[in-house]
């Protein structure tokens, strides 16, 4: 079984890469746009040229070598932008200590991970690729598009700001952690100690940073060694790379603002902020982003205050909220999560729309070239077959800088050819299981289900 | 434990209260007291000038719905308003039957991770069919009021673990005690049916065996699920036997009083085909095993999961299997199935004929995205007007209540749901809700954190 799938995930890339055209010019006619900044814009015409968004308006016209796609009855949007997630990441948690700002998620990117075409499918063009949340202060994030079928290394966006996990609460102080013999607790083993691991490690890369720069003025002669730990936060202290902070309860989500205040850099977001509607002012004050599941609860005790009414106290109070997925499943219909906090408090459309693209685009600072459709900025778009806040909707087509990576009834065209070579490959000796019957059945699940940041909650039903 | 401390509970249900009997006043007259789920107000109502989506026949644009002793006792355009009667203004508004849930968990388990103390999903042992969801279901959850307020207005609730795992109840989410939210107290049995799986399943693992154990051999894989499936039609051959002896002995005290066995005993009903057995299964070839196993036993089945069930769809119709599927919200098993595959399950489903619905499967804090599951088939080929009736109509049909639930019809008891618009559409605003005839407040736990916390400075 496992054999039969590797040969696939190959058949589907090389089919991927066939049907993604080249740059040059694309030409969305007569949709209904939702820009994300400046309104929704109907019988619309988008042009896109090489990459990027060139013309937005009624009767353009492109030359003849363009890609002209009809959307009349259609509605475009920006690509969605997932905050958090571990989507093709080929490991998450490195959580053997409290700190491991060292390890990178970049190192671990995994270009033939199926989530990613099937994100695509869902409207997501980018997202933030987090390390998981076992330790205070995690590993370095990675932000990229799906450009599935291409090389890893076009994946991530190559000017977005460096990032890094950090996470509190349950994760983190390990409170499902059974020590088998010969195992010990690792510490923080509390919400206090988890605190002093990021002052000790801010203080010791503080004082890192000073010898640095002693050095570098002259004052000492010797270069300090060089810390693969310390040095990603340097880089926070210098203001160059962002703080994604994995907490729930309220008052751990201020007492690290506190610790970043005291340290004088701005946290970039809090992850998952369940109950950051409870200091939503304190929130606006410091700057930081918010980013939130819309309306998960209840799945542990830290998400027992969670309100799905938290998207708009926090919005209300002038804070940039993303609603994001942490999960390869829920990644698929963010537009249906955005349309709920038009519901829960009254958040007008386009600022519940910005929810998951513009704003996750500000606090990823990839904003300058994604997250809204407007001139300038790159052609990440999605088709959809009706609003997209309507439950009946699906995305048409996915586009990454007017490359089209899912176009839906291409995808239904290619079904049974490739039901087809499944069945001619399930005949090869070579995947023959013993017994001659096929494998298991495997029980549906997410890829690396145990690894993930946060345990999924979705299954604990009637099965 | 912090936030179930009996000190912030008592606050926020101040908070609310004060709230509640200033804002809706009609309502402060009966306040239910500080429990968390308040019961509503009975009374005669009538919905004036709002859509009727009664599911079972055409939309009307323009009429009355009349609930009365807990009964929908007048639908239609030309239909008077009883005296006495409180008047609800429709305009603008439609008005929906109560959305079921099918196969969730609602009750059995406040917070599934990190504190087992709230868990009451799954017994341990193999036969636990005695073991009653019904005795088990706290009706004071919150899960409770955030699914109620969202549409949902009946459940079955049901156990998981081991082979037999227990009765499901059939419970408006509506009550004090376990009795008053009870439809049907015993309503179906949970038998978590052999696969053919490697390492374990059926019994003495739990019957979900398949997962992180060795590698089996296919062929020995299937003998083992056939061995176990053997030993299973023994445990119901068991509980034909005594059912024999307990109606013999019932009509002739000189025989031997049967041994008390409450497992066995509990099984009687289901074993004669009297009342319905759930099996949650997903794959073809397990599928249609249960429907051999239903066939040869002369049972009623009903199948829970589903995914790949259209592909049995012909055995299922032969047998009158109905589905409830319960895999919207899942990703595809193989790396290479369509990525909308559990999208396209219910339109797949509804094409090839079978009875579904659609269920949310979830153990009670989601339940109410039912809608959007509903809404997401539709997105996905099911019509519309399938949809609706897949979490509505449909369920209510499949659990053996579609006589009282599902529709707004007259007779049927007053499970009605006022919106601002499309009930699936995630969007629309729930206006009013009725149980039983009882217009239910609309808060809930998050709405009493949200006014704890949305003016603070």
């Amino acid at each position: 079984m496992n054999r039969i799938v590797g040969i696939f995930s190959i058949l589907i890339l090389a089919a991927s890469i066939a049907f993604a055209q080249g740059k040059g010019e694309v030409l969305i006619k007569n949709a209904t746009v939702l820009t994300a900044s400046k309104g929704t814009l109907t019988g619309t015409d988008i042009l896109i040229r090489d990459g990027k968004i060139a013309r937005i308006g009624k009767g353009l016209t492109a030359g003849s070598g363009a890609k002209v796609i009809d959307a009349t009855g259609k509605f475009v949007s920006p690509g969605i932008i997932d905050a958090h997630s571990h989507s093709m990441l080929s490991a998450i948690n490195e959580g053997s200590l409290a700190v491991t700002s060292m390890t990178r998620t970049r190192d671990m990117l995994d270009p033939n991970d199926i989530t990613i075409y099937r994100a695509l499918a869902g409207g997501v063009t980018s997202a933030l690729l987090l390390h998981g949340s076992a330790n205070p202060i995690g590993g370095q994030s990675t932000t990229v598009k799906f450009k599935w079928g291409h090389p890893v290394e076009d994946y991530p966006i190559a000017d977005a700001p460096l990032g890094i996990k950090f996470a509190l609460g349950e994760n983190v102080k390990r409170s499902s952690f059974n020590p088998q013999p010969g195992q010990t607790f690792r510490y923080p083993r509390t919400r206090m100690g988890t605190m002093e691991v990021i002052r000790d490690a801010f203080r010791r890369a503080r004082d890192y940073k000073q010898a640095w720069d002693d050095y570098r003025a002259k004052k000492t002669k010797v270069p300090p060694r060089v810390d693969e730990e310390l040095q990603p936060l340097v880089e926070i202290l210098e203001g160059k790379r962002l703080v994604h902070c994995h907490g729930y309860r309220s008052d751990e989500h201020l007492n690290i603002l506190r610790i970043a205040e005291e340290f004088g850099f701005k946290v970039g977001t809090l992850q998952h902020g369940l109950e950051a509607y409870k200091i939503a002012p304190e929130i606006a004050k410091h700057g930081a982003g918010v980013s939130i599941f819309t309306d998960s609860w209840s799945y542990k005790l830290e998400a027992y205050d969670a309100i799905p009414y938290n998207a708009y106290i926090l919005w209300k109070n002038g804070v940039t909220v993303s609603i994001n997925s942490d999960s390869d499943e829920r990644m698929r219909r963010l537009n249906l999560d955005a349309a709920k906090v038009m519901k829960y408090g009254g958040v007008p459309e386009e600022d519940a729309l910005k929810m998951i693209t513009l704003n996750p685009a500000k606090q990823l600072g990839i904003d300058k070239r994604t997250g809204s459709v407007e001139v300038g900025k790159d052609g990440d778009l999605v088709i959809w077959s009706e609003h997209p806040f309507s439950p009946y909707s699906h995305p048409e087509i996915t586009m990454i800088e007017g490359e089209v990576y899912f176009d839906r009834a291409a995808d239904i065209a290619k079904r049974s050819d490739l039901a087809k070579e499944r069945e001619a490959l399930e005949k090869l000796d070579v995947n023959r299981a013993p017994g001659a019957g096929g494998g298991p059945p495997q029980r549906p699940t997410e890829r690396r289900a145990e690894e993930r940041d946060e345990a999924e909650h979705g299954d604990g039903g009637n099965r | 434990m912090r936030s179930v401390s009996n000190c912030n509970m008592a606050h926020r249900l101040s908070v609310l209260a004060a709230i509640f009997l200033g804002l809706i006043t009609s309502v402060s007259a009966q306040s239910d007291g500080a429990t968390q789920n308040k019961t509503g107000r009975g009374g005669t109502f009538a919905i004036v000038n709002a859509k009727i989506v009664t599911v079972s026949g055409a939309v009307i644009d323009n009429g009355t719905v009349v609930i009365q002793n807990g009964k929908i006792t007048a639908v239609g355009a030309g239909v008077s308003v009883p005296s006495g009667a409180e008047r609800v203004d429709g305009k603008g508004l439609s008005v929906y039957p109560g959305m079921i849930d099918s196969a969730t968990g609602l009750g059995l388990a406040e917070i599934g991770q990190g504190a087992n103390a709230t868990v009451d999903i799954a017994e341990t042992g193999n036969n636990n069919a005695n073991a009653k969801a019904y005795l088990g279901v706290n009706p004071h959850s919150s899960h409770v009021n955030v699914t109620r307020v969202n549409g949902i207005t009946t459940v079955m609730s049901a156990p998981t673990g081991g082979l037999i795992a227990g009765q499901g109840t059939i419970i408006n989410l509506n009550g004090s005690t376990q009795a008053e939210m009870a439809i049907v107290p015993a309503a179906a049995l949970v038998i978590n049916f052999p696969r053919v799986a490697a390492g374990g399943g059926g019994f003495g693992g739990g019957g979900f065996g398949g997962f992180g154990g060795p590698q089996l051999d296919f062929n020995e894989a299937v003998r083992r699920r056939d061995t176990q499936i053997e030993e299973l039609k023994k445990i119901f051959a068991s509980a034909v036997s005594l059912g024999r002896s307990i109606d013999a002995y019932a009509k002739d005290k000189t025989l031997p009083a049967p041994a008390t066995n409450l497992a066995l005993e509990a099984m009687i009903p289901y074993v004669r085909g009297e009342k319905p057995i759930v099996f949650p299964v997903e794959r073809e070839r397990d599928i249609k095993a249960v429907i051999k196993f239903v066939t040869d036993m002369k049972l009623k089945g009903i199948i829970v999961g589903g995914q790949e069930a259209w592909k049995a769809a012909d055995d299922l119709k032969k047998a009158n299997i109905s589905v409830i599927f319960t895999n919207i919200y899942n990703l595809p098993v193989r790396d290479d199935d369509p990525y909308d595959y559990f999208f396209a399950g219910p339109s797949k489903l509804q094409a090839a004929g079978v009875k579904f619905a659609i269920s949310t499967g979830d153990a009670g804090a989601e339940n109410r995205d039912l809608p959007y599951h509903a809404g997401l088939a539709g997105a996905y080929g099911l019509p519309k007007d399938e949809a609706l009736k897949a979490v509505t109509l449909y369920p209510a049909q499949i659990l053996g209540v579609g006589d009282q639930l599902g529709s707004i019809e007259v007779g049927k008891m007053a499970n009605v749901v006022v919106t601002d618009g499309d009930m699936l559409d995630p969007r629309t605003n729930v206006k009013y809700v009725f149980i039983g005839g009882r217009m239910i407040p609309l808060t809930s736990r998050h709405t009493e954190l949200f006014d704890s916390f949305k003016d603070r400075k």
